[in-house]
């Protein structure tokens, strides 16, 4: 099987053939039987393999509600651990179909690395992870620091920007993964770790003390973490869309794991439900799928709160509060568009 | 078929008679071949341009000139996030060059060391020489990376503990401090002394032969060599009063500021490739001398010249024309394996251009066919080297 992959690989190299920017992903997908998502390494919480193997987290749960959206099925998902630095090459050829890993939206990315984001999925900042014991309580006094930074990531540049600007000589010392952060936080090779504030949270619970460490005050900057997939193909990047604006409208309509069947049985007298959930509308078919989509994505992860809660809530080892990622009508800024 | 018929049909048919013809057929196989081997390339980079074209994306060097945006830990030239990419590639190529050059000098130091032992008729020295290269040059490289990275990381002191070597260096899991040399206008002299010095020694060797050649006289050539080279600058050092002032690192909140720093990953990869790359320069030391035939050195006793001038004038330079071509392979691979850098954070070639810049603007096939050219360039720079060493050492046969 890996051999006829890698065969199929060289023929296609050698004969021109289209890749997959050509194609319509979506049959792509169909013909595979299974959906390649682009992930995290490992980073708890959000994505990472569990003690049997098989892959959790936040960004995990929206590639498998993708998954049971298109193909029925949220298992049918092959995920594609990526690195900071590989991560797009990894989608733009063709490797993943889509993409969920705590990444953020940038124009350039956007414009110039020939991305489709999806909609925001976790409002994030980036913030500073340090010892209690060194003293410090603002990242202004991280002068002569040596900070711990991923590499190809925006945190790498909002640092530069950050320290530039309030003059801070610093010493950063890059590594690919969370996990070699940690070792290098861990080992004392560098005195601060920087990343996203929910990366921090997660980070912190692989520690052996983890009340030894604080995170400084200071946000230094805007993380919207979305989705993306590849420039080029709007009926795939729609479906990543509406799966996503539909699980965090179903939170806001009430609709749980537990109910959705239930709900989904008959049209009830909720327009916005119904349509949701394909009594009405025939929603489905704008995007290529049918209309009981949204119903098989909900099903399978539950509303946005439940996957939050799941994951990265308080009752989590991250213990993350909604804050920003709260609905608009909650006090956060969590706002999807209507589906109709 | 018959021979007749053969040959009729090549009567009637032109291209048949090519192809039985024997030398025309090697023609007419080559020239498919470059055809085909062309087609190849040409499909490869057709297929790269489309499926590029496809996501819409272009191929352009034009952003080697935007701010890089990103800061590098260690810098041979002047660098901020606000310079280009390009100036950071130039920062990468430097530090790849200086753990390229670094790793040879040590490599060869310790490989010859390493060769000479394996040769040693001490028992003990024979054997741990025979272990270390066994050992060495079985574990692949990346490993020795990051088992010596790991160790720095986690086996030194955190800097409030560092280790204090003589009055001014400190050793601790941020890197290794040392003063750094403050240059008064007295050294000028010091250093004119040397370049003098380096200037006498090589007319003296040249002198000191052509001295030989006529009247068979030795002079003492190293030794007057070393004192002109050395201790000629070392003595005007003293006696103008040490016209250096050192600039003491020293411990102020987070680490050592001041002084000059050989970073953790630097130190790393430096020990790394060259503790690898001498077990195998050691063992082409080995091969080389002990292809040197015994008779020759009972030659050289017969005729009464000493030990350490067969040594020298004997045995070593029969012996490095067969060491250096492998030596050069060796030191290629160095120079190739220094791209390892990247697991550690060691901001070379692939960690500059090739990694942040590549990822950061996403122009991978751009950065990638630098950091291939820039590798090649590299290596043919050094090969061409060696060969030139290796023709002006070649024997001359009579």
């Amino acid at each position: 099987m890996k051999f006829r992959n890698t065969a199929a690989a060289a023929a296609a190299l050698i004969f021109g053939a289209t890749t997959a920017a050509h194609a319509a992903t979506l049959d792509d997908v169909k013909r595979k039987g299974e959906v390649a998502c682009v992930v995290s390494t490992s980073l708890a919480g959000f994505a990472a393999p569990d003690a049997s193997g098989r892959y959790t987290g936040f960004d995990v749960d929206f590639c498998r509600a993708v998954a049971a959206a298109v193909l029925g099925d949220p298992n049918k998902v092959k995920f594609v651990p990526a690195t900071t630095k590989n991560r797009f090459t990894v989608l733009n050829s063709g490797e993943g179909d889509i993409l969920f890993r705590n990444t953020t939206e940038t124009m350039s990315r956007d414009a110039d690395l020939k991305l489709s984001f999806l909609p925001v999925n976790y409002y994030d900042g980036q913030g500073f992870l340090i010892r209690k014991s060194a003293g410090i309580k603002s990242a202004t006094e991280l002068g002569g620091a040596s900070v711990c930074i991923q590499t190809g990531t925006t945190t790498e540049l909002n640092l530069a920007d950050f320290m530039r600007t309030n003059g801070i000589k610093y010493d950063p010392v890059p590594v690919e993964t969370n996990e070699e952060a940690l070792t290098n936080y861990e080992g004392g090779r560098c005195d601060v770790y920087t990343t996203d504030a929910s990366g921090i949270a997660a980070t912190r619970t692989g520690l052996d003390n983890p009340s030894a460490h604080v995170i400084l005050p200071e946000i230094i900057s805007k993380e919207p973490l979305a989705g993306a997939v590849r420039h080029g193909d709007d009926q795939w990047a729609d479906i990543g869309k509406w799966v996503v604006n539909a699980l965090i409208n179903a939170e806001e309509l009430g609709i749980t794991q537990r109910n959705v069947k239930s709900k989904a049985r008959k049209s009830g007298d909720n327009p916005k439900v119904n349509r949701l959930l394909g009594t009405e509308g025939g929603m489905g078919a704008m995007v290529g799928l049918d209309d009981k989509w949204a119903v098989r994505a909900i099903s399978a992860v539950g509303n946005y709160g439940e996957i939050f809660e799941r994951h990265i809530g308080k009752k989590t080892p991250l213990g993350l509060e909604r804050g920003l990622n709260a609905l608009w009508k909650d006090g956060g800024i969590l706002y999807a568009a209507p589906i109709r | 078929m018959s021979e007749a018929a053969h040959a009729a049909m090549a009567r009637r048919n032109p291209l048949a008679r090519l192809w039985n013809d024997k030398e025309s057929r090697q023609v007419i196989i080559q020239i498919i071949s470059f055809v085909l081997i062309f087609a190849f390339f040409f499909m490869m980079v057709r297929n790269a341009v489309i499926n590029l074209e496809a996501i819409g994306k272009d191929i352009s060097l034009k952003f080697l000139w935007q701010p890089s945006s990103y800061d590098i830990n260690q810098s041979l030239i002047e660098y901020s996030s606000r310079s280009s990419h390009f100036r950071a590639m130039i920062v990468g190529i430097l530090n790849t060059l200086l753990v390229a050059v670094f790793g040879i000098a040590l490599a060869t130091i310790l490989g010859f060391l390493l060769g000479i032992s394996r040769l040693s008729k001490n028992w003990i020295i024979n054997k741990m020489a025979y272990v270390y290269i066994e050992y060495v040059r079985n574990v692949p490289v990346l490993l020795h990376i990051l088992l010596v990275h790991g160790m720095i990381i986690n086996l030194l002191p955190l800097p409030r503990a560092s280790l204090t070597i003589g009055d001014g260096a400190f050793l601790n899991n941020r890197g290794f401090f040392v003063p750094k040399p403050d240059f008064e206008p007295l050294f000028l002299a010091v250093a004119a002394l040397f370049l003098g010095g380096v200037a006498f020694a090589f007319w003296f060797r040249k002198y000191a032969r052509m001295v030989q050649d006529q009247s068979g006289k030795h002079y003492p050539v190293f030794w007057i060599c070393l004192a002109a080279v050395a201790g000629v600058p070392l003595l005007a050092y003293f006696v103008l009063g040490a016209p250096i002032t050192w600039e003491i690192p020293e411990l102020q909140g987070f680490n050592y500021k001041g002084g000059m720093v050989l970073r953790p990953e630097f130190i790393a990869l430096w020990l790394a490739l060259s503790i690898y790359t001498a077990a195998f320069i050691g063992e082409i030391v080995r091969a080389g001398i002990s292809a040197v035939d015994w008779g020759q050195n009972e030659a050289a006793s017969a005729l009464g010249i000493t030990r350490g001038r067969t040594l020298h004038l004997v045995v070593i330079p029969q012996a490095l024309r067969i060491i250096v071509p492998p030596l050069t392979s060796q030191y290629l691979n160095l120079t190739k394996n220094s791209s390892l850098a990247i697991a550690i954070g060691y901001m070379d070639i692939v960690a500059t251009i090739g990694g942040i810049s590549l990822n950061q603007t996403g122009r991978e096939m751009e950065c990638m066919a630098l950091v291939l050219a820039l590798y090649l360039v590299f290596s043919l720079l050094i090969s061409a080297f060696m060969n030139w060493y290796n023709r002006r050492i070649k024997l001359v046969e009579r």
